[in-house]
């Protein structure tokens, strides 16, 4: 196997998703609270790890915009979850070494008065491994 | 009745009142929340990768606590129930999580997601019932227009969390009734703050928290509950002129134990 289908495998292991579902309809970007800010949409998502192209993906700055909010996992009409591979593709990336999003120097800066606990352990579950 | 109770740490801290109104209007209610001891913080966000065992152990932990005890296990901030209630899931579900879950906890009986998991929302409806809960009522908020906010968390993914009809949910709704104010249905009380990404992208954050106003307001709500700590700080911090308040807070106030408790 070459590297761009071990990747497209490990993707779809992590994430339990068969992106061969999907019909390419488009529900979940139209649905989708993120969908201006992000370069890479949910059913594109789906679309490119089906044929591999999952380079630009990790690239891209899309897998941090994700609200995680699974509007495009309750609307698909499909069952195809987009958000879990958008999940699995941002955890092949900060699972690398030295690529955690966040580290704890920038909490200072996030905290005003009334953040809530759940700001911060979320957005360290979400940005740093 | 007792229940197992996973407070999580925001309503340790910030959310105080969350959980303090919550213990003490489920007491009135004939209902003893029993916090799980030495429960650990349930992350905030439940991973949905199949290969993310580490960040589930606290929940599946809190979850054995209430098996051993034989009770339901109830919390009240939308995210510590949604970790647990997917880890549940998963461990009722997913053979080969569960599997590696309960090598490593190596305890003698293994944790396949008997207990039940419940939103207070839940325990509300379910257990105690909206009608009795009604009768206990003593100082009903008449005139009050409340808009629900669910949010996503407490109804996606509908497959697992099970809590309501996802898209047109209901249960808030029918709590607002009981404490004797009148609900404000509007469409966006299930579309997503931005909460999350308040750090990451504060505009996108604010763009989604002002549509989500805008239109409770549009619609005749003066007032927004919420279950969810970070929607209330992501509403409030971005401007939301009306107030945005813990559901729970309503009810100890109609239930007259918010009172009795500034005296
Ligand atoms: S909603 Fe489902 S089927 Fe439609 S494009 Fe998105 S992933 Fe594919
Ligand atoms: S979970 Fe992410 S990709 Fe899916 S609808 Fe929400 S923001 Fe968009």
């Amino acid at each position: 196997m070459n590297k761009k289908d071990l990747l497209r495998e490990e993707i779809i292991r992590r994430s339990g998703v068969n992106p061969k579902k999907c019909m390419k309809c488009g529900k979940c970007s139209g649905t989708c609270p993120a969908y201006e800010e992000m370069e890479f949409h949910p059913h594109q998502f789906a679309s490119m790890i089906d044929s591999g192209d999952i380079e630009p993906l990790i690239a891209s700055e899309s897998v941090y915009k994700c609200l995680s909010c699974f509007a495009c996992v309750e609307r698909c009409p499909r069952g195809v979850e987009p958000a879990k591979l958008i999940e699995a593709v941002r955890l092949s990336v900060i699972r690398e070494k030295g690529a955690n999003r966040m580290t704890a120097n920038d909490v200072p800066a996030m905290v005003d008065e009334e953040t809530p606990q759940q700001l911060l352990v979320s957005a360290f579950r979400k940005y740093t491994k | 009745m007792k229940m197992s109770y996973f407070p999580g740490c925001t309503l340790k801290n910030k959310a105080k009142d969350l959980d303090e109104y919550a213990r003490k209007s489920a007491e009135v209610l004939g209902i003893t929340l029993e916090e799980i001891e030495n429960w650990q913080c349930c992350g905030g966000v439940f991973t949905t990768s199949k290969d993310e065992i580490a960040t589930k152990l606290s929940s599946v932990r809190a979850l054995m606590d209430a098996k051993s005890k034989e009770q339901p296990l109830v919390s009240v901030c939308s995210a510590c129930h949604n970790v647990i209630k997917q880890t549940n899931h998963a461990m009722r579900n997913d053979s080969e999580f569960a599997d590696k879950v309960n090598r490593y906890m190596s305890e003698n009986e293994p944790y396949n997601g008997e207990t039940e998991v419940l939103h207070y929302l839940e325990m509300l409806r379910d257990k105690v019932g909206f009608d009795s809960l009604k009768e206990k009522v003593v100082n009903p908020l008449k005139g009050k227009k409340i808009g629900a906010y669910y949010g996503c968390l407490l109804l996606r993914p509908n497959s697992v969390m099970a809590m309501d009809d996802p898209e047109n949910p209901t249960i808030m709704e029918e709590l607002i009734k009981a404490i004797g104010a009148t609900p404000v249905v509007y469409g966006m009380r299930n579309e997503c703050c931005g909460g999350y990404v308040s750090v990451e992208s504060p505009e996108l954050a604010k763009k989604k928290s002002d549509a989500v106003v805008a239109n409770a307001k549009a619609q005749g709500a003066d007032m927004i509950i919420t279950a969810c700590p970070l929607c209330r700080y992501n509403l409030i911090k971005n401007g939301a002129d009306i107030p945005v308040v813990y559901f729970t807070e309503l009810l100890a106030q109609a239930l007259g134990v918010k009172e009795a408790e500034n005296e």
